[in-house]
């Protein structure tokens, strides 16, 4: 089976091993294996955007490194905010030899740096290299158009010049979904922020922004919230739980857009919430008496 | 990291500036930036103020708390007529303290609870933001 060198980073062996596994049965299902990057190191979690701080851009050439090691020259990540940190180090250091040539006399036991790695979430690699039909026809599972919102958050659309889609109204995740038979629920929150890391020494700013994407979403009639952030995950999963049970707030359930295409690709939906098992097991039955008339 | 010079009313916006890598004159006052901000109103001064403070070197600036509200989001940056980048601002400003070891935040004002209940992806980027 044709691989693909594949960036963890801290949360997906975490707090959101759901989004690895997911990501890893759909890949495999796909022909294409997601293969960990051997010796990973953190990503630096944000990327410094002061002009004289090139040792923070550090901890992600490294992975660059082993990369190149492998005689690859692509780079997968899944986690929205390891990808937005790995591709603005690789914006900056790919294309400025003074920077590189810094980098590599600072690293001692690592080559050097050349500074041809591209970085590429995942959600392009299902678009690019395997395409929306192809992940149609080896969908097994009808979601039988579950109505989704899909939430981009920050990192996978901004800046301009790393985002994987267009800034102000993204789509990718959304074909993605639709390809399996979900219904995505376009919502004007989809690109606003959750509060982010602010939810440390902030946690009400972050509530209070994570209730109103909450809300955005709910008044679609989404049911479900797709992200592709360990962060955002978090953070409106906390909203979520402080708001249940609240009058005229309707529940949402808040999963990694993989566990939603791993389910319709055949995955074991016993880890999924209960509602989209539902939803799933609706559709078997659907189709075991079509198949019994 | 290197000390920092003593930031005063005349060298505030040089090191902003150089830190940033930004123009700051390269804004007209649009105010596109404090009208997307979903932060602001956090804010004890606009986005726009801020980079007006600077093109005025108010040193007043220093003492404000939008650069610790500011996420880094970049919803201003992909909106900037103008191509400023303001979230390198913001970091500009919070690196001038932040060079001096004046932290915003510290691990040990947090419980053990506080601490285990965190995703490390949420602590790491706070204390990646808020401390030297």
């Amino acid at each position: 089976m044709k691989t693909i060198p594949y960036f963890p980073g801290c949360s997906l062996k975490d707090t959101a091993t759901p989004f690895e596994t997911s990501a890893q049965f759909v890949m495999e299902k796909l022909g294409l294996a997601l293969a960990e990057l051997d010796r990973w190191n953190c990503c630096g979690t944000v990327s410094s955007l002061t002009s004289d701080d090139l040792m923070h851009h550090l901890a992600a050439v490294r992975n660059f490194v082993r990369v190149q090691d492998l005689g690859e020259t692509e780079l997968v990540a899944l986690c929205a905010m390891c990808y937005n940190t790995l591709a603005r180090t690789a914006q900056r250091v790919n294309g400025d030899d003074a920077d590189r040539d810094k980098i590599n006399q600072f690293m001692d036991r690592e080559s050097d740096y050349v500074g041809d790695v591209k970085i590429v979430h995942l959600l392009q690699v299902l678009r690019d290299r395997i395409g929306w039909e192809t992940l149609a026809e080896h969908s097994t599972v009808n979601l039988n158009g579950l109505n989704v919102a899909c939430y981009y958050g920050c990192t996978l659309v901004r800046p301009k010049s790393v985002g994987i889609d267009d800034a102000e109204n993204p789509t990718l995740m959304d074909d993605a979904l639709e390809a399996v038979g979900a219904t995505p629920r376009a919502f004007p929150f989809a690109t606003e922020c959750c509060g982010t890391y602010q939810v440390v020494d902030r946690r009400d700013l972050s509530i209070e922004h994570s209730f109103r994407i909450l809300q955005s979403a709910a008044r679609t009639g989404a049911d479900v919230i797709a992200t592709a952030c360990p962060l955002c995950q978090h953070n409106l999963q906390e909203a979520q739980r402080e708001l249940s049970g609240m009058e005229n707030i309707r529940d949402l359930e808040i999963v990694y857009f993989t566990e939603l295409l791993g389910a319709a690709l055949g995955m074991d939906p016993t880890a999924l919430p209960e509602r989209i098992t539902q939803s799933l097991q609706t559709t078997a039955a659907a189709q075991a008496d079509q198949g019994g008339n | 990291m290197s000390k920092t010079k003593a930031v005063s009313a005349e060298n505030l916006r040089a090191r902003v500036e150089e830190l940033s890598g930004e123009n700051v004159f390269a804004c007209y006052q649009c105010g596109m930036c404090a009208a997307g901000c979903p932060l602001a109103d956090e804010m004890d001064r606009l986005p726009s103020q801020v980079i007006r403070d600077l093109q005025l070197e108010d040193i007043t600036l220093l003492d404000s708390n939008a650069p610790w509200v500011c996420a880094s989001c970049l919803a201003c940056e992909v909106r900037c007529p103008k191509g400023v980048d303001l979230a390198k601002l913001m970091e500009a400003l919070r690196q001038l303290h932040l060079r001096k070891e004046l932290d915003h935040m510290s691990i040990d004002d947090m419980s053990h609870d506080e601490i285990r209940k965190l995703p490390q992806i949420a602590l790491v980027a706070s204390f990646r933001k808020k401390t030297g």
